[in-house]
Parts: structure tokens; C-alpha cells; sequence
């Protein structure tokens, strides 16, 4: 990117001033639309901003791994569209795409928001699959947390499909819900220069320094953590990071 | 028969604007038979017997005579690749992008380095589309520190207003500089970076609302609410002579 404008926008935030005049702590606007899809078990569209995510939930049944036979399996994963931005090209999933659906995945599983027990079927022989697919309609920057909050809107939506002696029938949906009990939501705190701030736009994005993800839940445990940029951060830095984001998570968290 | 139509109606395609042969068909619009019809979706505009049609959006073409903003994208043996926000880039020559002495091999990032964003006039467009630029003319240049926004070609006009009413009105009360291309680009400095975001807001107002009357006074309220105007009878900051304005 043109550097005089990357520095331009790097005075901009030393004056706390960013580059739609929002507060450095503030978030886009946030909208939430469930049961976008009609043949996933559960989705949701996110739009943040310009940003625009949808993520859907597939159930499926498998086989238990031989390590933990009664438990259900998570799976997220995540496609960057070309069409959602210029950056993106067709193609096997890229870092940043691998990046995206582990970190959602990490906050998930971590925080044990799902409780896999409940998804077993047959102990050691079947067990539900959650698979979980985010796919991003615009970029405009955070495309991080709206993946989040969009696949923890898509698991409050899912229900599962009816299953009767072996079969699934995917178009008689049931009304018993996934067994979501906590909503682990990530939110990241982005470091340009000295100043720290949350959800950058596209054009802020492209001076970050370093970024780092903090996914807590409603009792503010932090549950999952990813560090990205090339720039180091200091202890202090990072305790900053972490209000920050446990903050600013509880008041998305009323939004689903 | 005559005009079915009235003047700065939303019209779209295939609609019939007029019927037998008292209108002729302009940009945007065909002759079937007794009727002239609509190509686009836009506001019609009705110039003595020619029929145009304005597009609500759509991609820029390159004209011969526009001033735009590009941005560096390759550099070339002989010159500068330009994105010109258009299906067809544009280049820069040697001969008319400096005026020092170019030496054989000389390395020409000393003069517009990549990504760097520089206003420019179209001299020529072939039948090709291939577009050549210039920057030797009064107010074309290379752009300084400050921020690159996007807004629809169809409505660069509302931006710059009439005699560049409107972008003078958002520049006073903002206090920024800033420079309109004829391809939707628009560069934007200000010494103050709220000033400087409410001027941006205002531009996405426009952007969004160009086809609404009484645009001048929403935008006029919208600034005043905001950063009321200095009440010094000079005002602050004379918009620069070099700053470009694109005329409509």
C-alpha cells in the first residue's frame, strides 16, 4: 500500500481519530440475520460495517475418534471468496483462510461451549459431526470477529435433522437445539504505532503492526488467544489488549 | 405521442421515454421504431429535442480530456502503468511525465514510485482503449500524504457541484484539500483528521444520495451540524491554487 497514506492514517490515530470518525474503541455497526440458509442445519449473516460473513452449520453422522469415543466432532472451516475481495484468489484455502476458521474453531472448542457428550449416538461406533463453514461476502477489514460472531449465530440456530435406524433426513428438521451453553466471542485488538484499537476498517488494516485475538466468555474467562503481525507487544500492551476485548465481547454478546 | 416521460425521472432499461419523431436518442438510449427507449437505470434528461440518459452507477469509461486520479501500478521501460479505476489502464510516458532529461536506463521510480497516486489528463484513448496520460498541465501532479476514497463516475458531478459549489462548500467547512477525478477517485487531505473524516462522510453522503433533490442544503446542514463554519469573515484557508478541480 501507498506509504505517505499509511502514515497519513498513522498521524490520524495519534490523534485518536480514525478514518470514519469513530472512537479507537468502537465498533461498526453490527447486524445479525439467523437461518439465511435453508439447507444448513443452522446459519447466520454478519455484517459488520461493509464487512459481510455468513457461516453455516452441516450435521452429519460418523464415527467416534478411537481417543474419545463418546464424544460429537467440530469442524470449522473457512473460504475467503475473490469475490469478497481483491486480495483473495481461487485456489486451495490460503495462511490467512487456515488462520480465520482455527482461530473461530480454538474459541469453540476451548471454551467447551458445545457439549460434545450430548452429540454422541452410540457410544464408540456413532457420533454427530459439527461442520461449520464461514464464508465471507465482503472484506472490509475484521473479518476475524465477524467470522466468530457469525458461526456462534449459526450454532444458535442449528437444530438437528431428524435421524431414524441409521438415516438422516435432512429435510424434516427437529426442534432440539445443538447443545450450545456458552458463547465464546473473539474479539481483536489491533495495534497500529502505539495505539491499540478494535475492528479497523480495509484501509487500517493494511498499517496494522500487530493484532491479537482474545475469545472470552460471558464470565469474562479467557478462553483462546492468537497473536498475529510482525510487531512484538509488551506485557502491558496485552493486559490492555485483554479488557479491551472482554469488554467489548460483552456488549456484542447481547446483540445474539 | 411526444415526451411519455418527464425531465429527472428514474427511468429503466427498455422503458419508453418518447414516441414518434420529435426527440432524438442521446447517450443512453436507442430508437425502436416510433419509440425511444431507455439502455440504462438513471435519470433522464431532457436537452431541447435530445434525450440522455444519467446513470444511477456505473463503471467509468476513459475520455479524452478527463482529469483522474491514478495510481501506479508497473512500471514499464518507457514509462508508467497507471489503474485509472476503469477496465482499461492507462500509460504514462517518459515525454509526458517529467520534464528532465531522462537518461537510458535510468530508474524510473525516482519519479512516481509504485502505488503512489498521481492526477493526470487523458490525452489520447485509441480504438484499442489504450489511454495515455500526461501531467504536464496546470494542477496536475503527484499526490501528497492523505486518504484515496471511491465513489461512483455517474456522480462525480454532484460532487464537484456547479462552478465546484459543492466541493468548495465541504473544503471551507472542513478545512481540507481535496481533488475530485473525473474516474470517481478522490483524494482527500485534511490538517484535522475528524475534520478530515466528517469531509469523507459528507463525499459518501453525496456519493449515496446524488439522484435526491435539494442535495446542496442536506449536504450544507449535514457540515453545519457537524463543524460549523468559522465565523472569521476571511475564511481560514483559501482552497490552494493548486488544488485541481475537474470541471463538470
Amino acid at each position: 500500500m501507498n506509504l505517505q497514506i499509511q502514515n497519513h492514517i498513522k498521524q490520524s490515530l495519534d490523534q485518536q481519530a480514525r478514518v470514519d470518525g469513530r472512537k479507537l474503541d468502537e465498533f461498526r455497526d453490527l447486524t445479525i440475520e439467523k437461518g439465511v440458509s435453508q439447507t444448513a442445519e443452522g446459519s447466520a449473516r454478519v455484517i459488520l460495517g461493509e464487512t459481510e460473513v455468513i457461516a453455516g452449520v452441516k450435521m452429519s453422522v460418523g464415527e467416534p475418534y478411537p481417543d474419545t469415543p463418546e464424544d460429537g466432532s467440530l469442524m470449522v472451516g473457512a473460504e475467503l471468496l475473490p469475490m469478497s475481495s481483491p486480495n483473495f484468489e481461487p485456489g486451495p484455502p490460503s495462511i490467512w483462510a487456515i488462520e480465520i476458521a482455527r482461530v473461530v474453531d480454538r474459541g469453540i472448542r476451548e471454551s467447551k461451549a458445545i457439549d460434545t457428550k450430548k452429540l454422541c449416538i452410540k457410544k464408540g461406533e456413532k457420533i454427530w459431526l459439527v461442520a461449520v463453514d464461514i464464508i465471507t461476502i465482503n472484506d472490509d477489514g475484521n473479518l476475524l470477529d465477524a467470522a466468530g460472531i457469525a458461526t456462534l449465530a449459526a450454532l444458535q440456530d442449528a437444530v438437528f435433522p431428524t435421524y431414524v435406524d441409521g438415516e438422516i433426513d435432512y429435510k424434516k428438521k427437529t426442534k432440539t437445539k445443538l447443545p450450545l451453553s456458552k458463547l465464546p466471542i473473539p474479539v481483536t485488538v489491533y495495534k497500529i504505532g502505539d495505539n491499540l484499537l478494535v475492528d479497523p476498517v480495509s484501509e487500517e488494516e493494511e498499517s496494522v503492526d500487530a493484532r491479537l485475538t482474545v475469545t472470552t466468555t460471558e464470565k469474562g474467562q479467557i478462553c483462546a488467544m492468537q497473536k498475529g503481525g510482525d510487531a512484538p507487544l509488551t506485557i502491558e500492551e496485552i493486559d490492555k489488549m485483554c479488557t479491551l476485548a472482554q469488554k467489548r465481547a460483552s456488549e456484542l454478546r447481547k446483540k445474539l | 405521442m411526444g415526451l411519455l416521460i418527464q425531465d429527472k425521472q428514474v427511468v429503466v432499461p427498455g422503458e419508453i421515454l418518447a414516441q414518434g419523431m420529435d426527440y432524438l436518442p442521446g447517450h443512453g438510449t436507442y430508437r425502436d421504431g416510433d419509440n425511444i427507449k431507455s439502455t440504462r437505470l438513471g435519470l433522464l434528461n431532457v436537452e431541447g429535442r435530445a434525450l440522455k440518459i444519467v446513470p444511477l452507477k456505473g463503471a467509468y469509461l476513459p475520455r479524452k480530456g478527463d482529469t483522474i486520479i491514478g495510481r501506479v501500478d508497473d512500471i514499464a521501460f518507457s514509462g508508467w502503468r497507471f489503474n485509472i479505476n476503469s477496465a482499461y489502464p492507462a500509460m504514462l510516458s517518459m515525454k509526458d511525465g517529467t520534464h528532465e532529461f531522462v537518461a537510458r536506463g535510468a530508474d524510473l521510480t525516482r519519479y512516481y514510485k509504485l502505488q503512489e497516486y498521481v492526477v493526470a489528463k487523458i490525452i489520447n484513448v485509441t480504438s484499442q482503449n489504450l489511454v495515455d496520460l500526461t501531467v504536464k498541465g496546470p494542477g496536475l501532479k503527484k499526490l501528497g500524504p492523505g486518504r484515496i476514497i471511491m465513489v461512483t463516475p455517474a456522480k462525480v458531478p454532484r460532487i464537484i457541484g456547479k462552478q465546484g459549489s459543492m466541493v468548495t462548500l465541504i473544503k471551507e467547512h472542513t478545512q481540507t484539500q481535496i481533488t475530485v477525478g473525473q474516474n470517481g477517485i478522490v483524494w482527500i487531505n485534511g490538517k484535522e483528521p475528524k475534520k478530515e473524516a466528517i469531509a469523507v462522510q459528507a463525499i459518501e453522503l453525496i456519493n449515496q444520495q446524488a439522484h435526491v433533490g435539494g442535495l446542496t442544503d442536506r449536504i450544507k446542514e449535514f457540515l453545519e451540524k457537524r463543524v460549523p463554519m468559522p465565523k472569521t469573515t476571511k475564511k481560514v484557508e483559501e482552497p490552494k491554487k493548486e488544488d485541481t478541480e475537474v470541471k463538470q
